[in-house]
């Protein structure tokens, strides 16, 4: 699951790298419009639909945390 | 706030949108986006074309266009109107009340009530209910509710969070009396607390538009506007719908005491496709039942999104036929609201150019 996140958030900003072990939205890696095309990504990768209360900057802030948004929201390991 | 009303019902719907189309591709070089990111946006988000009043082009005048259409084509008789109710955020004036003005051009009856309701993106919905409230006075037999806003002069060119959906409309919509006994439910909420989710901070008494008001500045997200300029914050309204509007739906059917299943059509406000899209996937509605190709071909007009909704995808289907219909807006004030009720056997549903 880690590895698939990876490849999409570096899809979406080719320039950052997500590996990192920073806070994605206070180092200005994803903007809200950035988390729009993330949500969609993440839909249709894990065949789930995240939902819209759940979609705050701070679910977005790590590769964990988007591990943890996926689990809550019925994605599979 | 719950409201259950009898006898009552909408006999015709015209939309009235400006003839000009402008493409999100026209646009997106405003708005620092990579090309790969705007194309995702576009299918996301529903970027596609927006409908955007000319020069000098106002509220009323869209309202006066449809109208004279109305009366031009016998789908309206002047003489049967008791009530003007003009629902918008873009008068033309402070003062006077522009359905005085649409009175007065037209040269109506003066044993008549002309109202001006300022409300937004739920102003479909209020204006209803103040339409059935109207109704349950003798003295009216009809009210014609017009829904209008001319906003874009008022969104920065380089404001992405709202330049791309703004759409500018007006529709008119004719509410009367009925034998039909069908009920309606309805209900409204309001917070204040959250008024100024959707603004504009200069141009009114509180703040007078001036030289310093029209300097334009960039804000945290990039998007570049001065104070005369609408301010939305988009990720307050987003959480704001995603949860106030489920459970309001859910009350609302539970009033009604019917199923989701029940409901041929969600005719929604359309802020954007992806907010749409979440709602429907927390409600519970297949996209089908809830169109969102509202934004993408004519933006986001406010108040007129949900009676577009209507003339675009119910068309001849409530002239014929007739479907049950949930209705929903939320936005401005803050404010949120839904009607249940059958649409049917309209004289008309239609769109025109102006």
């Amino acid at each position: 699951m880690e590895q698939k996140i990876i490849k999409i958030l570096t899809d979406l900003r080719p320039e950052f790298d997500f590996t990192k072990n920073i806070n994605f939205i206070e180092e200005g890696m994803l903007d809200s419009f950035d988390i729009v095309n993330l949500v969609s990504e993440l839909d249709s990768t894990f065949g789930i639909s995240i939902d819209g209360v759940d979609i705050l900057p701070e679910n977005f802030s790590s590769v964990d945390a988007i591990k943890k948004l996926l689990v809550k929201n019925g994605a599979k390991e | 706030m719950d409201f259950v009303f009898k006898n009552k019902r909408i006999t015709g719907i015209l939309t009235i949108l400006p003839q000009k189309v402008v493409t999100f591709e026209e646009e997106m070089g405003n708005y620092s986006f990579s090309t790969a990111k705007s194309m995702k946006l576009k299918l996301a988000m529903g970027y596609k074309e927006h409908r955007i009043a000319g020069p000098g082009q106002c509220s009323s005048d869209f309202c006066i266009h449809g109208l004279q259409y109305l009366f031009d084509s016998g789908l309206l008789d002047r003489d049967s109107i008791d009530v003007l109710l003009f629902v918008s955020q873009s008068p033309d004036y402070y003062m006077p009340p522009t359905s005085n003005i649409i009175q007065g051009h037209f040269g109506l009856k003066h044993d008549m009530l002309c109202l001006d309701i300022n409300q937004g993106c739920a102003g479909f919905e209020i204006g209803l209910i103040e339409a059935f409230m109207l109704l349950e006075q003798p003295s009216i037999n009809r009210v014609i509710l017009l829904n209008a806003d001319v906003l874009s002069p008022k969104v920065s060119d380089r404001d992405r969070n709202s330049k791309p959906l703004i759409g500018d409309a007006a529709s008119i919509t004719i509410v009367d009396k009925s034998d039909d006994d069908s009920v309606i439910h309805a209900n409204v909420k309001m917070d204040g607390t959250g008024a100024f989710a959707l603004n504009i901070p200069a141009g009114g008494f509180r703040l007078p538009s001036s030289p310093q008001t029209a300097v334009i500045e960039e804000d945290s997200a990039g998007n570049f506007r001065s104070k005369d300029n609408l301010v939305m914050q988009g990720d307050n309204v987003f959480n704001f719908v995603q949860r106030e509007v489920p459970p309001m739906i859910d009350h609302l059917l539970t009033q009604s005491d019917i199923t989701k299943e029940d409901v041929d059509w969600y005719m929604f406000h359309q802020p954007n496709k992806f907010m749409l899209h979440k709602l429907a996937d927390k409600i519970g509605v297949p996209y089908d039942k809830m169109p969102a190709n509202i934004v993408e071909n004519f933006g986001n007009a406010s108040g007129v999104t949900v009676p577009t909704n209507i003339s675009y995808n119910l068309g001849e289907s409530v002239v014929t036929g007739s479907r049950k219909v949930c209705m929903a807006g939320f936005g401005v004030g803050l404010t949120w609201s839904s009607i249940l009720m059958d649409l049917g056997y309209m004289k008309f549903n239609k769109m025109i150019n102006f």
